[in-house]
């Protein structure tokens, strides 16, 4: 079991935010999150896009701001759970949470911050008749091991970097890759466009466009899936194949959170604006995922938020300790790592 | 006031002929969205980055739209429910040309 001061559900710009603010107030934090990496949508959805509203920051990069804040809260050490969706949450007797994940690890905490965004990203299914029924028999949304397709028949959908950098890794490794885009043009990076066409060349990839898996057949498993191919004649193509990935990207779903026993207006959690704190005393939600009259979705926003929801953690789990805030050019930062930043004593010294 | 009426089809099928300014620097995703067309979370997912797909709208009248960008194009190439007459709200600007519009939301996915 994983134990921690704060709790953050979220690992986007305002969850990582709130470790360093939690940190200057000695709480140690753990972050989950659904997605393989931090960041949240500015890693996932835009991270060369820059951002202009970031104070002290004229313009910066989605994916700058994310490692910059990775940095700026290094010394707190964070702990993470990554790929992994929060589940369920529990009260225990002593008053603190637990929340487990869907792949069971276990999280305890006293404050549970929910950073949440839209809600954790979920592969995006196609519109295929039946293609429920074949998920983990031959369809899946997305690729955990790769090594399970050694030897096999693979087909992917999709015309962006997910579905051309599976190509190119699984060619080498599958019997067969076939790769079908209802489009011919590929939006993905140039480098792997590239890659694909020269394996394509040497006839390592197949590549079937513009065209459309429509329907999926197999009695107890897909073993096959069938293809339509426009063209000056339209076609329809039955392809063997042990293993249908489709890759059309992810969307947000706000997902088991919304069964927490948590107030929801428009898809979001609703706060007080005093310490954005839920209707359960100790679960705060912050950023995006929050609603309150007023409520703008911006990163500085969220990070707004997130101090403010620390100094209310402290409160809640030191409640009778007396404390003001310090201010960092006062006070410094001082790591759990033992790391120490401050700012540099003016020097006392006469003149001659 | 520089207001073009636009006649918007909800998810649910529901037509409504709401106002949207020219001279606000919006789009059609956030007309749906100031007039709560569509739930909040569902629609202008990305913001308006032409990588979410959650604002496709069917276009119904014989407008003359500003033509796609590659960025809208290879977005509705990976979207569903994509029509002929698909596009990106996020995409479609309001400009005084576009008075009488009609579109219809696209489904959720």
């Amino acid at each position: 079991m994983i134990k921690t001061d704060i709790l953050i559900i979220g690992a986007g710009p305002t969850g990582l935010f709130a470790v360093f603010e939690a940190g200057l107030l000695q709480l140690k934090c753990h972050l989950i999150d659904a997605l393989p990496q931090a960041g949240g949508q500015c890693s996932e959805i835009y991270p060369k896009k820059p951002i202009y509203d970031i104070p002290g920051f004229p313009e910066i990069l989605a994916g700058d701001l994310v490692n910059n804040l990775m940095e700026q809260i290094k010394a707190f050490q964070p702990g993470f759970t990554l790929g992994e969706r929060a589940n369920t949450i529990e009260k225990l007797e002593d008053g603190t949470f637990l929340v487990t994940t869907n792949k069971g690890t276990r999280h305890n905490a006293p404050i549970v911050a929910i950073a949440g965004g839209l809600g954790s990203f979920e592969p995006r299914k196609p519109l295929i008749d039946r293609i429920k029924d074949y998920e983990d028999k031959g369809v899946a949304y997305f690729i955990k091991d790769p090594v399970v397709y050694r030897n096999k028949k693979v087909l992917i959908a999709g015309g962006g970097d997910s579905a051309l950098d599976w190509s190119i890794f699984l060619a080498d490794l599958a019997s067969e890759v076939t790769l079908v885009h209802r489009r011919n043009e590929f939006r993905g990076a140039l480098d792997s466009v590239e890659k694909v066409q020269a394996l394509k060349n040497l006839g390592k990839i197949n590549l079937i466009t513009p065209a459309e898996v429509v329907g999926l057949k197999g009695s107890e498993k897909l073993e096959a899936v069938v293809i339509s191919k426009s063209g000056d004649q339209d076609e329809e193509i039955i392809k063997e194949i042990d293993d249908f990935i489709p890759l059309f990207g992810l969307s947000p779903k706000l997902g088991p959170i919304g069964d927490w026993g948590l107030e929801i207006e428009k898809n979001a959690i609703k706060v007080n604006t005093f310490d954005y704190q839920t209707n359960i005393p100790g679960i705060y939600a912050i950023g995006d995922v929050n609603t309150y009259p007023g409520k703008l979705k911006l990163i500085l926003c969220g990070f707004h938020e997130a101090t403010l929801m620390c100094q209310s953690a402290y409160q809640r789990i030191f409640p009778d300790k007396k404390y003001v805030m310090k201010y960092t050019t006062v006070g410094g930062v001082s790591g759990f790592d033992g790391s120490k930043k401050e700012a540099p004593k003016a020097v006392v010294k006469a003149i001659d | 006031m520089s207001d073009v009426k636009i006649k918007i089809k909800d998810r649910e099928g529901i037509v409504h002929i709401v106002d949207a300014p020219t001279d606000m620097n919006m789009n059609l995703m956030e007309i749906v969205r100031s007039y709560e067309l569509a739930p909040e979370g569902t629609i202008g997912i990305c913001g308006g980055m032409a990588m979410c797909a959650s604002c496709q709208c069917y276009v119904e009248s014989n407008h003359q739209l500003p033509e796609m960008s590659d960025d809208e194009d290879a977005m509705l190439a990976e979207a569903f429910h994509v029509k002929d007459n698909s596009r990106l709200g996020c995409q479609i600007h309001i400009t005084e040309n576009l008075e009488g519009l009609e579109v219809a939301l696209a489904p959720e996915s």
